[in-house]
């Protein structure tokens, strides 16, 4: 008796369980860069914590297809393979392209789109520039970890093309206009869009090749993906797909080319895995090359952070009023600021009045931001050397420079060694910020190579020690300083 | 010289007064130092002997008064220019009563620091000066030394021999005995002597009663800032005349090296 009601019960629960499964599907969090924009993903003018674009509709799409509700997940968009293997959303689409080593690596979905890498230029080299064959030795721009990006690097090799990679895909075109860069390869969704936007470019008739967006899943999350194919192959039937691409103004006819291509094949196995070309020593000279712009960018900026800061720190100390104040009011501004909205600032907010090469503004960047924290390391080192010391010094006839130069400043770096050492260890790893002026150093790099290969496990660890390998040697030698000032 | 002249003073101090704080330190102090004299400046902690060395030495813009070395004369009101300045300190050598030697400079680069940036001579010539200063006080073995390396005594010695690199005429020396056992003493009472003979005018503020009596010439004493008593060590110091006299050798023994 009494059993038989605890398996009533029993039942009762896993019945009720049952159906609230049923009723209450898990919505379909899916990953996309609102940053990207439209047609893609756009934050939406109507509704600013929505999103719309044609992959907002098409993820829409495909969780009706699946009987759930869709819920957008904004990530950044070089992140969306990483996250969605993660687990932090299900499908990763955002203009996400298909490669080789993508669909090693991942479930990914047929494609649902067929666009054109092409090649912008500025006007005036409409005839000389048709072809990335054309550029060699011309700085060609794209955004980095793309196929475009790819087809450049090949260019590289092949005929001395400069690549320049960006992390988004607004500056590209306007360096392009400004004459930071000769030409940018990328989408020609991206490209006409530019074009239509801010203009002062032709974009070249010719496709350099042709690449598709498709959605990424987990890896382990094939039985989703094949569903998620059978939606979309639907959705090019029965015209939703192209209605969407009409509306978002992106609809060509190669696209309903492709369409028929890709109903006719039979629903293919997944391309064949590209060789997750495999070993750390192919990648190890492109990281030594990043980490020597890694080191030469710290060198530089920390030379200009000490010069500066000497400079600002004197000035503070025996400069007249007017200019304590102005430097005072330097040093708040630097160091209450993000290094990386100076950065942003002086490499493109100021393009219209000085056009800097970004390794120069890089340096420029980081030297100027880190001068304001020396300049008070530099302060409190001098005001810390006794007044008997400066006294002494002036009793024996030295002028206020002179005793500046041959006892306070000598005295005050010692007192300085150590809070130096520790900014530049600092400013080393802070030099990782200037990828985003596209200067290619050792942390984008790493983050090249963990995308080619798919983990962040040896790249990662191979970048941890070469930042050791200029860092440790360096806290080694000022400690060594040190030890020696104090016996002395 | 020529003993018929009048002797001129190496430094001649009228009426000076001293202000810190609002509050007046020094006030209406006169008195000479001649050429080949030793000079005790006298009195108890906080009587303003320093504040008297640092007038002199124009590390203090100087009330009321006139402070002349030869040629050059401070005045009231603030410190005069810096080649002026430079003139005055040509003359004008002191020695610290904590050395305030230059810590990141061996003993040899503390010597020759001034003749190098303010002679402007050689190293050459400097360090060759410098090694000749140091051995005759002494010290010519602790040249290559740094100054937290050396005893107190040892300090004191180059800190003269740093202030002595400039050949001045007069040596300001703020409480030299107030870390020094009683052989070091009459050591430093011989090296005085010595300098003393090169016709140097020597002003040592102190309050070492026993110092004074064995060294000086002539003793300056000074009560609240006013100069009361001056006059041979042994006529002052024997039969003193006012009662800031009389506390300064009632302290006797018992005072502490501090000053002001």
């Amino acid at each position: 008796m009494n059993l038989a009601r605890a398996a009533g019960v029993l039942l009762v629960v896993a019945a009720s369980s049952a159906v609230s499964a049923q009723t209450a599907r898990p919505p379909l969090r899916w990953g996309g860069d609102a940053e990207g924009g439209a047609p893609f993903v756009e934050a939406d003018p109507a509704n600013p914590a929505g999103v719309r674009g044609f992959d907002v509709e098409i993820a829409g799409m495909i969780a009706r297809g699946l009987g759930r509700e869709p819920r957008f997940v904004q990530v950044a968009w070089a992140s969306i393979e990483a996250s969605v293997e993660r687990g932090d959303f299900e499908l990763g689409m955002s203009g996400v392209e298909d490669r080789p080593e993508l669909r090693a690596r991942h479930a990914v979905t047929i494609p649902y789109f067929e666009f054109r890498e092409v090649l912008a230029v500025r006007p005036a080299d409409k005839a000389r520039f048709r072809r990335v064959e054309d550029l060699a030795g011309h700085r060609v721009a794209a955004l980095g970890g793309t196929t475009a990006y790819q087809i450049l690097l090949d260019a590289q090799k092949n005929i001395g093309v400069i690549p320049i990679s960006y992390d988004d895909d607004v500056h590209p075109y306007s360096d392009l206009v400004a004459g930071r860069v000769d030409a940018v390869l990328l989408d020609n969704i991206i490209a006409e869009r530019s074009l239509k936007r801010s203009g002062g470019f032709v974009i070249q008739p010719l496709p350099t090749a042709t690449g598709h967006y498709v959605a990424v899943l987990a890896h382990a999350n094939g039985a989703l993906r094949d569903s998620v194919d059978g939606i979309l192959r639907d959705r090019m039937r029965d015209g939703s797909l192209e209605k969407t691409f009409r509306a978002w103004g992106v609809w060509t006819p190669d696209q309903a080319q492709y369409f028929q291509r890709a109903l006719a094949d039979a629903p293919k196995a997944s391309a064949p895995a590209a060789p997750a070309s495999g070993t750390a020593l192919v990648y190890l000279p492109a990281l030594l090359r990043a980490a020597l712009v890694t080191l030469t960018l710290s060198c530089l900026a920390m030379a200009l952070a000490v010069i500066a800061g000497i400079a600002i720190a004197a000035g503070r100390v025996y400069g007249p009023p007017i200019l304590r104040v102005l430097l005072t009011a330097y040093v708040e501004v630097m160091r209450g600021t993000p290094v990386l909205l100076q950065l942003f600032v002086i490499y493109y907010g100021l393009s219209g009045v000085i056009r800097l090469p970004a390794f120069a503004a890089a340096v420029l960047g980081l030297g100027l931001n880190y001068a304001a924290y020396e300049s008070e390391i530099y302060r409190a080192a001098l005001e810390a050397i006794p007044r008997s010391q400066l006294e002494a010094a002036r009793t024996l006839g030295l002028s206020e420079m002179q005793i500046l130069r041959l006892v306070r400043g000598p005295q005050a770096l010692r007192l300085a060694l150590a809070p130096m050492t520790n900014d530049f260890v600092a400013l080393l790893k802070d030099s990782s910020l200037v990828s985003v002026i596209t200067v290619v150093e050792l942390t984008k790099e790493t983050a090249i190579y963990a995308t080619n290969v798919g983990s962040w496990v040896v790249p990662g660890m191979l970048c941890a020690l070469l930042y050791l390998a200029f860092s440790l040697p360096l806290s080694r030698a000022a400690r060594r300083l040190e030890r020696r000032w104090s016996t002395a | 010289m020529n003993d018929t002249l009048p002797v001129l003073p190496v430094v001649a101090v009228r009426e000076l007064q001293m202000m810190r704080g609002g509050r007046t330190v020094i006030r209406r102090v006169s008195f000479d130092v001649l050429p080949g004299e030793i000079c005790a400046l006298m009195g108890v902690s906080g009587a303003g002997k320093s504040t008297v060395l640092r007038a002199i030495a124009a590390l203090e813009p100087i009330g009321a008064g006139t402070v002349q070395v030869r040629d050059v004369e401070l005045r009231a009101g603030s410190l005069p220019p810096e080649s002026q300045l430079r003139a005055l300190r040509g003359k004008v050598g002191m020695v610290f009563q904590a050395h305030s030697l230059f810590e990141h400079l061996s003993v040899l680069e503390n010597v020759t620091l001034a003749p190098i940036h303010t002679l402007g001579w050689t190293a050459a010539r400097a360090n060759e000066v410098a090694a000749e200063l140091l051995a005759s006080l002494g010290v010519g073995a602790r040249a290559a030394a740094y100054p937290r390396q050396l005893s107190g005594g040892e300090a004191q010695r180059v800190a003269v021999a740093r202030a002595l690199a400039l050949d001045p005429l007069l040596l300001l020396m703020d409480e030299p005995t107030s870390a020094l056992d009683p052989a070091r003493r009459t050591s430093l009472g011989e090296t005085l002597r010595a300098l003393a003979r090169q016709r140097r005018g020597l002003l040592v503020a102190t309050h070492d009663v026993d110092f004074a009596r064995a060294h000086a010439d002539r003793v300056l004493v000074l009560a609240d800032g006013e100069l009361v008593e001056q006059g041979s060590a042994d006529a002052v110091l024997s039969r003193p005349a006012h009662p800031g006299t009389r506390a300064l050798l009632q302290g006797e023994g018992s005072a502490s090296d501090a000053s002001t």
